[in-house]
């Protein structure tokens, strides 16, 4: 694998419309190394789309979008995606991730050791030859989270990986997805959950109707956030303070 | 009425050679072109599924109504291929079993392909974000649905099999109905019923339906099994 990194990742006046609707609305920003970015937003603000244009899952209607080193054909993504619903194939949960192994072109031989690391990594070792179907919600999700991340991408995209999840698989997701971030992969996360953003972020990136109002340090965007929609977004999820 | 039925009883548990005869040959006729329409016809819904090219709704439009092509119809076909002076003339398998499975494959592959594009395309609707974010082109995206669809993969082929074992007109016309070559149970209960004998017919009857509902309980048994592990 070569080593230039994939990342900054930049967007130039990127507009998504579906059905005569504008969902992105002209967005331009730089997605850096290092620091996790949580991008905020109450729903229908586009945060799932915008991931998604990153990731490369739909076209911008406009703009453009370019990695540092762009992808290319047979060469394994150095970025991954975790939905807020897995979708886990019909086989083992060590089948699961061994398959994304298989998609990324990496050889029989060296897959044992990479899945059993990253199927550690999220502790669902002892559940490898299960069925992935049968798991629970959380098992569901931390196997995605291994699936996405046995090859170490540079990049890792959440879409709000804990919405359908109760309080304690909550924690286990945010514990893993910082594990990932120590381990030096970049977070892109979207979630409409304030505690959760103030935990696993560095930055946050708020979104409304489509555009990026405001980017600022997470502790700063908490104390004091610069725009008007941020504040009243705070407000309403947190209505006591 | 009821010495026929157990004349025809008597030939079941007899096990009468000639019934036996007539028997095998309708399951290797049936089960032959299940596995050639399988065999093509899966792969064909996969693509159809997954793929994107011009025309694609009319593709569907028309396999869709072509699970409703009338045997008689399939026979005449494959009758006029296969005739001496037709274009496949020159392979002389007319009035052959060989002609009967191209009949009933091509009967069944309409059914099997249809049934499968549907199938394999709701489960796609459920994978396509997933498997494209983890960079699966659409073959192994094709090949991946398949194996993931696979138990009610596996009613769409019974569906085609129940097809095949029970239609009688397109063996009747390219197989000739020939006493010990390419009599199968369809062809002798219409033959046999209008001649007056009874309960040949009617036992060969009561093993065709039997046949058909065994199979079925088996796929039944193993897609609740499976999907009971699998998920």
């Amino acid at each position: 694998m070569s080593k230039a990194s994939i990342l900054p990742l930049r967007l130039a006046e990127v507009s998504f419309a579906a059905g005569g609707r504008t969902i992105i609305d002209r967005v331009s920003l730089e997605i850096e190394t290092g620091l996790s970015t949580i991008i905020l937003g109450a729903n229908g603000a586009g945060k799932s789309v915008l991931m998604r244009l990153m990731h490369g899952l739909l076209e911008p209607s406009s703009g453009r979008i370019d990695w540092n080193a762009p992808e290319r054909p047979g060469v394994p993504r150095k970025q991954a995606m975790v939905f807020q619903r897995p979708v886990m194939l019909r086989r083992s949960a060590y089948g699961n991730v061994a398959y994304a192994l298989k998609i990324a072109g990496i050889p029989e031989p060296r897959r044992a050791a990479l899945v059993r690391e990253a199927l550690e990594s999220v502790g669902l070792s002892h559940l490898a030859r299960r069925s992935a179907r049968v798991l629970s919600g959380g098992e569901q999700q931390r196997l995605a989270l291994a699936r996405a991340w046995a090859l170490h991408p540079e990049v890792l995209f959440l879409d709000e990986p804990t919405a359908s999840l109760d309080p304690s698989a909550t924690r286990e997701i945010e514990s893993v997805i910082k594990a990932f971030d120590a381990a030096g992969t970049k977070v892109v996360m979207a979630t409409h959950n304030l505690g959760q953003a103030r935990r696993l972020g560095d930055e946050i990136l708020f979104l409304d109707q489509g555009r990026v109002v405001e980017r600022s340090p997470v502790e700063d965007f908490f104390s004091k956030p610069q725009s008007a929609q941020a504040a009243a977004f705070i407000k309403g999820q947190l209505p006591w303070i | 009425m009821s010495e026929a039925l157990s004349a025809a009883l008597a030939l079941l548990i007899g096990l009468d050679s000639k019934l036996v005869e007539i028997v095998l040959l309708s399951l290797r006729v049936s089960l032959s072109a299940v596995a050639i329409a399988a065999l093509v016809g899966l792969p064909l819904g996969a693509a159809i599924a997954v793929g994107r090219f011009p025309g694609r709704q009319t593709v569907i439009v028309l396999l869709n109504a072509l699970m409703g092509l009338p045997p008689v119809v399939v026979g005449l076909l494959v009758y006029l291929l296969l005739s001496r002076a037709g274009p496949l003339g020159a392979l002389g398998i007319l009035f052959t079993p060989s002609a009967m499975v191209v009949a009933q494959a091509i009967l069944i592959l309409p059914i099997i392909a249809a049934l499968s594009r549907q199938a394999i395309e709701d489960a796609w609707r459920e994978y396509e974000e997933q498997l494209c974010s983890l960079g699966a082109g659409r073959v192994n995206a094709a090949l991946t649905l398949l194996w993931d669809t696979r138990f009610s993969l596996l009613t769409t082929i019974l569906a085609g099999f129940g097809r095949a074992a029970a239609e009688v007109g397109a063996v009747m016309i390219v197989g000739g109905n020939i006493d010990g070559v390419t009599r199968v149970m369809t062809t002798t209960i219409a033959l046999e019923t209008s001649k007056g004998d009874l309960p040949l017919a009617l036992g060969l009857g009561m093993i065709l339906i039997a046949i058909v509902i065994a199979v079925n309980a088996a796929a039944y048994l193993t897609k609740e099994l499976a999907q009971r592990r699998y998920g």
